[in-house]
């Protein structure tokens, strides 16, 4: 018995250790609150007819399906000390193609193949052309996407001629508004993808390669490790993840809105890797922790209508999320923690391991 | 005898190319400016032969008029860009403060001490971003999309639908249009104090990047600030000065957008950062800071405005293409300073 608690009291410190745990936190909390505004929030009944789970947590985790996709892509792309602003408008553009050739090529599951291979070949595409510009011509990541950020929803716009294309597919409208096993289909969809791509990394030597080159471009460089095919490898991923979710985000109204499909997305997509503790210096990742950043994410946006506050006013409370993330993480605020811990603990020496044990 | 004299002149003709190649290198800094204003003359040009009626006082005055707000951004952007940084959050400062603005003077405020306090809040909005920054090791990126954050949040707070100035207040004061030249028609030089307004800062910015110690310690920054600091040069205090005086000017952009609009919203000046950073990095100055003209961010200004110009004269672009177009000529800008400093290096 004793083994037993002090295995679940180490669990508890490892997980106290992660840099997600405080996203956990707050997740937790913002449940709360609505819990507390209404206490069945948290209910999850069942709908016969459909086959599927409804209640809010639901929605949350269908909404976070295409956060959680640009966030796994973000987090890959900032391990290499890049970013990437244009995974929002490379949203817009796959649900934009998508869009046009469902409208004009019918209903059918074929169809609907096309329109996700073309959308996905388009965001690799278009993923590659931002590789190109700063692995091979060495222009700064920032500038490179925020062109693509502003070409790319010139290009959704051009495609579709400034309007919002809407289309009926019963397939591709399946992707985002099915239920397989009462789950919906995109949030099992998203944790698929987080997971291949959480081993494809960690299972390889790819993650530590991608690490290597955001710690120290010369000091990779000397050890072999092929930087360019790497940063292509990574922003083609983060432009195929992005259109996996503008695949989602257009799917779940059959429509896509060129001018607010993916609109500021990429700040939300930067803001969950960084709650998942992923540092924007580059050379260390947390793929788990993105997708709990893009967890949180959509609980605070659903939270923040819950509560009856008006949609346009989420970014202030996002603010408030950073900034207390970012005092977190830094230098000077630890050394004060450390400093006042270190200040009590000769007087209570054994307290810390009384707390564990009990 | 004669060819004797004829001979030796041939040697200094190649050390005179020579010498002009070497003059040119060493000024090769500057080629992304003068690219510039190479590219705005022709622009100029193009819209004369092609639509007509570019070369008139009325389209002139409206330039100004029209992107004084931009100017004043670009100028602040400059600065933060030059040390190294970058500032997102100039157009959400723009809509939190023009929002504050335009209620607060509709509650009946004095219009002087409601302009005070939209300029207020830009400033410090600013000093949070320059205190998360210096103090708390954010990175610039993050610390003023935090503050973008914010700042749209709370103008959204406080309305998310358009509110008017009321007809009578002082601040609209600053859009009037003053004739200085009455031209046939329309055609007349016309100028507002917003104007005025940004002429005057863009000379304070010159003077103080170019003729203080402040500014080359902005400069000193830029290049190195590890360096910097071990020269004993004040990085913490010029740091925080950068990112206040960036917030400032956006205040300042704000209270001569309202004055011209007479009215505010919370979704006013999205995307505008981009637009200021575009505006510096067409006129010359370095994304990788160290370098940088105060007057470029003015070209680089006007160059966007030109080119807004063109294409509503156009008429045939259409205009989801717009942004396509800016991508395109901020690519075009930031490769010819790319090809610069490899030059540089050899």
């Amino acid at each position: 018995m004793s083994t037993d608690a002090t295995s679940r009291t180490s669990m508890l410190r490892t997980l106290l250790h992660r840099p997600y745990f405080w996203g956990l936190i707050a997740i937790a909390l913002l449940l709360a609150v609505n819990s507390l505004k209404d206490p069945s929030y948290l209910a999850i009944g069942y709908n016969a007819n459909t086959g599927s789970l409804v209640g809010n947590v639901i929605d949350i985790l269908r909404a976070a399906a295409p956060i959680a996709m640009i966030s796994v892509g973000m987090c890959l792309v900032i391990a290499t000390a890049g970013i990437d602003l244009s995974v929002g408008s490379l949203m817009a553009v796959a649900g934009a193609v998508s869009m046009e050739l469902l409208a004009s090529a019918g209903g059918s599951a074929g169809a609907a193949l096309a329109a996700l291979g073309l959308a996905l070949l388009l965001g690799a595409v278009l993923g590659a052309v931002n590789a190109v510009l700063i692995s091979v011509v060495g222009l700064q990541p920032f500038i490179s996407t925020l062109v693509m950020m502003l070409a790319g929803r010139g290009l959704a716009k051009v495609i579709t001629g400034g309007q919002n294309t809407a289309a009926s597919n019963e397939t591709f409208r399946w992707i985002a508004n099915g239920y397989v096993l009462g789950l919906p289909v995109v949030f099992l969809l998203a944790v698929l993808i987080v997971i291949a791509v959480g081993l494809l990394v960690r299972r390889s030597a790819l993650g530590l390669m991608i690490e290597a080159i955001g710690m120290d471009p010369r000091a990779a460089r000397l050890a072999g490790v092929n930087r360019r095919g790497l940063l292509f490898a990574v922003y083609i991923a983060s432009g195929a993840l992005a259109a996996v979710a503008g695949i989602f985000a257009s799917a779940s109204v059959m429509t896509v809105d060129v001018s607010n499909t993916g609109y500021q997305l990429e700040m939300d997509a930067i803001l969950a890797v960084v709650i998942g503790g992923t540092s924007l210096a580059g050379g260390k990742f947390n793929i788990t922790g993105a997708a709990i950043g893009a967890l949180l994410i959509a609980t605070l946006d659903k939270t923040v209508v819950f509560l009856g506050i008006s949609s346009s006013a989420t970014p202030a409370f996002k603010a408030i999320v950073i900034i207390a993330l970012c005092l977190l993480q830094s230098q000077r605020v630890r050394d004060l923690f450390r400093a006042r811990r270190a200040k009590t603990a000769p007087v209570t020496s054994d307290a810390p391991k009384e707390a564990v044990a009990a | 005898m004669s060819a004797a004299i004829t001979t030796p002149p041939a040697a200094p003709t190649v050390s005179r190319l020579e010498r002009l190649r070497q003059q040119l290198l060493s000024r090769a800094d500057s080629l992304p400016t003068a690219a510039a204003l190479v590219i705005f003359v022709l622009m100029l040009a193009y819209g004369e032969i092609a639509y007509g009626r570019i070369f008139q006082l009325s389209t002139v005055s409206n330039l100004f008029i029209n992107n004084a707000h931009l100017i004043i951004l670009a100028v602040g952007l400059t600065f933060v860009i030059i040390s190294g940084g970058i500032d997102l959050s100039v157009g959400a400062i723009i809509a939190l403060s023009s929002v504050c603005g335009v209620i607060l003077a509709n509650a009946g405020w004095n219009a002087g001490l409601v302009i005070l306090v939209m300029i207020l809040i830009g400033s410090t909005i600013g000093l949070v971003s320059g205190v998360l920054i210096q103090y708390f090791d954010v990175q610039p990126f993050i610390a003023t999309l935090a503050m973008m954050f914010l700042g749209r949040g709370l103008a959204s707070m406080l309305s998310t639908v358009p509110v008017r100035l009321d007809e009578a207040s002082g601040i609209l004061l600053l859009g009037t249009k003053i004739k200085l030249i009455d031209g046939p028609k329309v055609n007349d030089l016309v100028i507002t104090p917003g104007v005025l307004i940004a002429l005057l800062v863009v000379a304070a910015a010159f003077i103080i990047l170019h003729r203080t110690r402040t500014g080359r310690t902005v400069y000193a920054i830029g290049g190195s600030e590890h360096s910097a600091s071990l020269m004993g040069l004040a990085v913490v205090r010029t740091k925080l000065f950068i990112y206040v005086a960036s917030g400032t000017l956006a205040g300042i952009a704000a209270v001569v957008y309202t004055a011209r609009l007479g009215s505010a919203q919370n979704i006013t000046g999205i995307g505008w950062e981009l637009d200021a950073i575009a505006a510096a990095v067409i006129g010359g100055t370095l994304l990788t800071g160290g370098f940088g003209y105060v007057l470029g961010a003015v070209v680089g200004a006007l160059v966007l405005g030109l080119m807004n110009v063109l294409i509503t004269r156009d008429g045939s672009i259409p205009p989801e293409a717009t942004t396509i177009i800016t991508g395109g000529i901020l690519l075009i800008f930031v490769l010819l300073q790319r090809a610069v400093i490899s030059r540089q290096r050899e």
